[in-house]
């Protein structure tokens, strides 16, 4: 099943394990930073996205599948689902339809939190541009075995 | 909460359900059930937005609480609201038809998402009232239906793919730079207020100009003639359940695209922009109609049909008078509920019959008495038999040409409604009434399917239910017309402070 790539080299695995998480810390950064300042869902996304493929490409098919856990288009469904959902949160309180709702939590020592339905829309995407590479990328792949 | 949430539950609800149905992708019996309730959530919300817009008339939801003309609105006038239904309607026929016929290998490559898909890109078309974004939506019933037309992957259906997307593409690139154009003039894509600046543009020949554009663009989407042959080439490869929702829904919103710009927009040279909606509505149903005598597979005889229908469409567009927009409204309601219907019907045909090739059916009467009758019913509404709903749609069309003297537009209806009986007494005669012939191989025992029999049954009785009770269908479409012929009411409730 496990194809070996040409370019499988004990630098890059072992680089991997260290940019790995620091990629998706980076993808979770540029997704919370994307509401004022350069930055947002789509981009996060394909940082995140890059870090998967990156373990594709240092070790093999499977372990980079095995990071997900569940089917990438599965991911696109939950995406497309929670930036749907955000459009909902204006409606309870009258306003129209999709109307950005905005709320900010008081945290003792880290001060004030700002959370949105923006976020939540920026979230869905982030998650869906993960799911569709993926599955173009993993599809790809498996054309290959 | 207002009520006016309701113009965005036909576009949400889809699109919720879609996404979770890709969440249970392994999960084929949680993918039906979501395919089934999403259906019918969005025939209750269509219902209620139908009756909230004949109530109330034309509805208006400001998304995100941007104003008009500057954010995206969404707008329900009766047009629009009686779309929306007959695609719920449609949409719901086709997740009953397909829990048993869809194969499982489909349905784990995303059937029911890309069905969701499908119908909240047709509803948002329908409901928009932002030039641009029927652009998208145009792109999302677009890809989902490429993904819809080529799940199986057999030759045929890449070969009828590959024209189907070419010159789907090609309009909606023309499209694109009409509405390029169309902004460059006035500045706006909100379409109310487009049709009110586009009064004071100086040019009149560069509004015609555009107006041209957009003819081309969603006359291919609509399947007009002259390039309606992408229709014929794709539209019999897919499965039956994908084949019957495009043949209802999705020329129609290339229709319902060319209704609403030339009502609410393009309406200063009226004479020379409908003059060439006549010819192609002419050529439209003449050619389909001759293109389907030539043909001896059920779906393909279906096909051309539905081009020809088209002209019917379009020629009461180009009249332009109050009976004959009135007629292109039932005309639309009539031939939604037909068409999909006689794809389901073909459907069924090759289920019990093994074939869609007239040559190799036959005896289908004697057999499945009951499939002849729901054969019988959508069929001569289709080609206008009294007392079903055709007829009226027919009856009302001609003789507002008659009032408008358009003899040859007509006549040529006329002939085309006699030809088209003649395809479908040829689909009679071959596969009901004609001894089958010997089968080269031995058909499996057929299993009737309780399913299949009440899909066509409720879509056949709505079929002779909207004959029968035509007065308040007729009353409906006076006032659908009754606003197309008065865009400033389409105007004032998308600019004049928008909640109703």
């Amino acid at each position: 099943m496990s194809r070996q790539f040409n370019m499988r080299s004990l630098i890059l695995s072992t680089g991997t394990t260290i940019i790995l998480p620091l990629l998706l810390l980076f993808s979770l950064f540029l997704l919370l930073r994307g509401h004022d300042e350069p930055g947002g869902g789509f981009i996060g996304g394909l940082v995140a996205a890059a870090a998967i493929a990156l373990k594709l490409f240092a070790d093999d098919y499977p372990s980079a599948k095995s990071l997900l856990r569940v089917h990438p288009l599965q991911i696109v469904g939950v995406g497309l689902a929670i930036a749907a959902l955000s459009s909902l949160p204006s409606l309870f309180v009258g306003d129209n339809f999709f109307t950005a709702q905005w709320w900010s939590l008081d945290i003792p020592i880290f001060g004030t939190l700002k959370l949105s339905t923006p976020l939540f829309f920026d979230i869905g995407v982030f998650l869906g541009v993960i799911g569709t590479v993926l599955t173009a990328i993993f599809t790809l792949v498996e054309v290959e075995h | 909460m207002d009520m006016s949430v309701l113009i965005a539950l036909p576009v949400i609800i889809p699109l919720i359900f879609g996404a979770l149905s890709l969440v249970v992708l392994n999960n084929h019996g949680a993918q039906r059930l979501l395919g089934m309730l999403g259906t019918t959530a969005v025939l209750a919300a269509a219902i209620l937005l139908l009756w909230q817009t004949q109530i109330h008339g034309i509805k208006v939801l400001e998304v995100g609480s941007w104003p008009a003309p500057f954010g995206i609105v969404l707008v329900s006038d009766l047009l629009g609201a009686i779309m929306v239904l007959l695609a719920a309607i449609t949409g719901f026929a086709t997740a009953i038809y397909s829990l048993k016929t869809v194969r499982k290998r489909f349905e784990r490559f995303g059937y029911y998402p890309l069905l969701h898909l499908l119908l909240a890109g047709v509803n948002g078309a329908f409901l928009t009232g932002d030039i641009f974004n029927l652009y998208v939506w145009f792109e999302v019933l677009l890809v989902a239906s490429f993904a819809l037309l080529i799940q199986g992957g057999e030759r045929a259906q890449m070969e009828g793919a590959i024209k189907y997307v070419t010159l789907n593409l090609l309009s909606s690139a023309i499209f694109l730079t009409a509405i390029g154009l169309l902004y460059g003039m006035v500045g706006s894509l909100n379409m109310a207020d487009i049709a009110v600046r586009l009064t004071a543009v100086e040019d009149p020949k560069m509004v015609t100009l555009v107006a041209m554009l957009f003819l081309i663009a969603f006359s291919i989407k609509a399947a007009a003639f002259p390039l309606f042959f992408w229709l014929p080439a794709s539209y019999h490869t897919p499965q039956v359940a994908v084949s019957a929702i495009f043949a209802g829904l999705l020329t129609k919103v290339g229709v319902y695209a060319l209704y609403r710009v030339f009502s609410l927009m393009f309406t200063g040279e009226v004479e020379f922009t409908h003059q060439i909606l006549l010819w192609m509505a002419v050529f439209t149903m003449l050619t389909g109609v001759l293109g389907a005598a030539s043909q001896y597979e059920v779906r393909r005889i279906l096909s051309f049909h539905i081009v020809s229908q088209i002209g019917y469409m379009m020629l009461a567009l180009a009249l332009f008078t109050p009976l004959a927009l009135i007629g292109g409204v039932f005309y639309i309601m009539h031939h939604i509920i037909v068409k999909a219907n006689l794809f389901f019907v073909a459907g069924m045909m090759y289920r019990l019959g093994g074939s869609f090739e007239l040559k190799e059916l036959g005896g289908l009467y004697k057999k499945h008495p009951g499939l002849a009758v729901l054969f019988l019913i959508p069929a001569f509404s289709l080609a206008g038999v009294p007392p079903l709903s055709g007829f009226f749609a027919k009856f009302i069309l001609i003789k507002a040409g008659v009032e408008a003297g358009a003899w040859w537009a007509v006549a040529v209806a006329l002939f085309v409604g006699l030809f088209t009986l003649f395809s479908m007494i040829k689909i009679w005669n071959e596969a009901f009434w004609k001894k089958a012939p010997e089968p080269a191989i031995e058909i499996p025992a057929p299993v009737r399917n309780k399913a299949l029999y009440w899909t066509t049954g409720i879509l056949a009785s709505m079929t002779i239910a909207i004959g029968l009770f035509a007065q308040p269908i007729y009353v409906l479409a006076e006032m659908a017309a009754n606003q197309l012929l008065n865009p400033q009411l389409y105007i004032e409730a998308v600019l004049g402070g928008g909640q109703p």
